[in-house]
């Protein structure tokens, strides 16, 4: 490519935002209705683009809290669990279409609460949180033959809290296996990013969904606290940090209650000298820059087969002074907004402590906007295992490069780590990947691609990246419990 | 009865293949059943032990996960055979200590040496069963399998002493796991009778460690010890179960608390799902 093809500039292609109305305040969503809070409490979440407030909602109190439990406990026994399963499998295909037909708006919304690229929610959260319902409306009816026991059954009332990096599909992670196994929820979007989430209550509505299957209480850490004690939650599905959940399973050690957990991850992505490089290039690219490296399961570290590291490393940058930084909202967007300033502050000091610990930093050039909260893409090279960069979650636009020698370093170096979410490996050799994939320790390896998800594929971490899988046959076992009739040892007394 | 004088033996711990006696110097001792009659002293396993027994089990893991499924079912099965050859042995031990009779004694055997058998045949079709591919919406080979999560430690019941340790032990190796099991304290002859077939059924060191002692001051050490991966809990009481639940989080082991004393849920309890992915194309 010659340099003026270099200087080419793509003109703005704007995504209207017409098609969105957002209210001037929102409430909770219990027992089929938009209910303003008990303290009449509220906060704003802003569009981290531009820093300007989208609207008001309610910030949810034990007691706001103990009203959706009550209404999801009081619906789950009159109501849910009495229908029959075919019955819920189709509201579940209800809810799944009438999404389909709102998808652009949810979009555009998504993309101005979060500050993700429209590019992004259009093609990938949208679709995907839609063909998480249509994947398990399916199995509502067919839960005898899951292989998860005989006649499993639904615990009750799930609660469940979700992070912000994929508000909607985050949501429909969990919503959809919990219904489709017959649980009610209570759920909770994260503070700053609330907006799908009502909008999804309004689906339930349109679906004529029954009254309290699906409640949405929002607010911050606090109200998720009330949710994970409240007495009628009977179990809790949790989406965030390691050491938020840690504080969970802690808080939950008493009660023993069900927990699944999706936590951190510091995944790394393993090229090989035998890999097709440019191939590997985008699939480094994809892997720490999608969704600006607010991802669990990002590719955050780069290992990078000595032999082949300057070519690389070149490949790497220029394929990084193309990567686009800007409005969410234009099409042509590559990297959005990071989504809130606590973010980008975290962001940035880690990458402080990376160049303070010496890691060297490199960017490419790029102008941001004057507001908002913004990153640029950035890799650090001289990298070491010990380097806070290279153990820590950043969940931030940084990729860290170390190297290895052989099949081996690479396993050691990519396992040193106590999270295990996610691990990737470029080569052309198919007996070195599965050797590879066989002795990494982490619960989603992508060969030769990576960041790709389905919702028949289980998703989870081995050790600190969590309990549980979501997607898949695997992951509707964490709304399953035995229905345990047989509680005996075979000694004939209860072993528990 | 001869005029002999017979010879005892000294029960120690069973640690990376060997047996030890505890590095406290500590025992306890064990009365026969229903009496305060001495019947024989036993090693009271410290803090140190533990952590001895936990390196053990990481490297006992490295030659267990490399082993396959058919040989970890031969070895399995092997344990069993050994077993039926100490048959009497066992009878007795249970006798003496659990005080039932000759008949429920056997019976015990009995059931204990098929349940390695049981366990023997999972080795080789718990993937099969618990894992597969996923039909993925786009050009990808996409595939599930469980894999054995690494050293755990287990707690086992008081009794039936010896199929108590079995159906607790059994499950945890049959995926790949080593174990760090700790004896039933008032019954614990079983236990290191097991050891002793352990030791002679191919079973590689350190895949198996056994140690006698105070269940209830040893479980913290292995709920905060960061090699530790899982803990099966099924047999603690219900307030040490809520405390080595909270010290378990430090680095968020898998905990068993079971209903079903006998399961595959048992196996997948300790095994954590891998799915990988690669493109398809020509």
């Amino acid at each position: 490519m010659n340099q003026e093809s270099n200087d080419f500039q793509y003109s703005p292609a704007l995504e209207p935002t017409s098609i969105v109305s957002i209210a001037e305040r929102y409430g909770h969503f219990i027992n089929g209705k938009f209910t303003p809070s008990r303290g009449g409490k509220t906060f704003a979440t802003v569009n981290p683009a531009t820093e300007e407030i989208l609207t008001k909602v309610a910030s949810g109190s034990k007691a706001d809290v103990d009203l959706a439990v009550k209404a999801a406990s009081n619906t789950y026994k009159k109501v849910w669990s009495k229908l029959p399963a075919k019955e819920r499998g189709k509201y579940l295909y209800r809810i799944a279409r009438l999404m389909q037909e709102r998808a652009r708006e949810f979009a555009v919304l998504e993309s101005l609460d979060n500050g993700k690229p429209i590019r992004e929610t259009r093609d990938v959260d949208i679709p995907l949180a839609i063909s998480h319902f249509f994947y398990h409306a399916g199995w509502a009816d067919k839960l005898d033959y899951a292989g998860l026991g005989i006649a499993p059954k639904a615990h009750g009332v799930a609660g469940q809290i979700i992070p912000w990096n994929f508000p909607l599909l985050m949501l429909a992670w969990k919503i959809a296996p919990a219904l489709a196994a017959g649980n009610t929820v209570v759920l909770k979007p994260a503070e700053t990013t609330p907006l799908s989430a009502l909008l999804f209550a309004k689906i339930c509505q349109e679906a004529d969904l029954p009254p309290g299957v699906v409640n949405i209480v929002t607010g911050d850490g606090k109200t998720g606290a009330e949710i994970i004690a409240h007495r009628g939650i009977d179990k809790v599905a949790f989406t965030g940090s390691t050491e938020v959940g840690k504080a969970i399973a802690l808080s939950l050690a008493e009660s023993g209650k069900p927990l699944s957990l999706e936590l951190g991850g510091k995944g790394a992505n393993i090229v090989f000298d035998d890999a097709p490089l440019d191939q590997a290039v985008e699939g480094i690219i994809n892997g720490i820059f999608f969704n600006q490296g607010h991802v669990c399961c990002a590719g955050s570290r780069l290992l990078i087969q000595e032999n082949i590291y300057d070519e690389f490393l070149e490949k790497l940058k220029s394929r990084m002074k193309k990567i686009r930084v800007g409005n969410p909202l234009d099409k042509n967007t590559d990297l959005g907004a990071i989504n809130s300033k606590a973010q980008l502050q975290k962001i940035e000091s880690l990458a402080r402590a990376g160049a303070k610990e010496g890691a060297i930093s490199w960017q490419p050039e790029s102008s941001l906007p004057k507001k908002g909260f913004w990153y640029p893409p950035t890799l650090f090279t001289d990298v070491t295992m010990a380097h806070r960069i290279a153990r820590e979650e950043i969940f931030g636009p940084i990729l860290s490069i170390l190297t290895f020698r052989t099949a081996q370093e690479a396993v050691e170096k990519a396992n040193n780590t106590p999270f295990g979410l996610s691990a990737g490996i470029w080569s052309e050799k198919g007996s070195r990947i599965l050797w590879v994939a066989k002795e990494l320790k982490a619960g989603v390896i992508w060969s030769n691609t990576f960041n790709k998800f389905d919702p028949a594929s289980p998703f989870g971490g081995y050790k600190e990246s969590g309990w549980g899988r979501e997607g898949g046959r695997h992951g509707l076992a964490s709304y399953l419990r035995n229905s345990g009739n047989s509680s005996k040892s075979s000694s004939g007394k209860s072993v528990r | 009865m001869s005029d002999r004088i017979e010879v005892l033996k000294t029960n120690k711990l069973f640690i990376d293949g060997a047996f030890v006696r505890s590095e406290s110097g500590r025992s306890y001792r064990i009365n026969k059943a229903n009496s305060k009659t001495f019947f024989a002293n036993m090693a009271a396993a410290s803090r140190k032990d533990v952590r001895d027994a936990a390196l053990a089990a990481k490297n006992g893991l490295i030659k267990w996960q490399s082993a396959t499924a058919f040989n970890k079912s031969q070895i399995l099965y092997r344990i069993a055979e050994i077993m039926e050859g100490r048959r009497e042995q066992f009878v007795e031990e249970i006798i003496a200590l659990e005080g039932v009779s000759r008949r429920s004694a056997d019976q015990q055997v009995s059931q204990a040496i098929d349940l390695w058998i049981w366990y023997a045949g999972w080795t080789d079709k718990i993937s099969a069963v618990a894992g597969g591919e996923n039909p993925i919406n786009g050009p990808f080979y996409n595939f599930t399998s469980p894999e054995p999560i690494g050293v755990v430690g287990a707690f086992a019941p008081d009794a039936p002493s010896l199929l108590g340790l079995v159906e607790t032990l059994a499950p945890i190796i049959t995926s790949g796991n080593s174990a760090l099991l700790i004896a039933s304290q008032r019954y614990p002859l079983s236990a290191v009778t097991m050891s002793e077939v352990f030791a002679t059924s191919d079973v590689p060191a350190g895949v198996i460690n056994i140690l006698t002692g105070n269940q209830k001051e040893l479980a913290p050490w292995l709920a905060s010890h960061m090699e530790i991966s899982g803990l099966d809990i099924t047999a603690l009481d219900k307030k040490t179960k809520i405390e080595i639940r909270k010290v378990a989080t430090s680095n968020l082991k898998r905990i068993g608390n079971f209903d079903l004393a006998i399961s595959p849920e048992r196996i997948l309890a300790f095994m954590d799902y891998k799915t990988i992915w690669h493109p398809r194309g020509n």
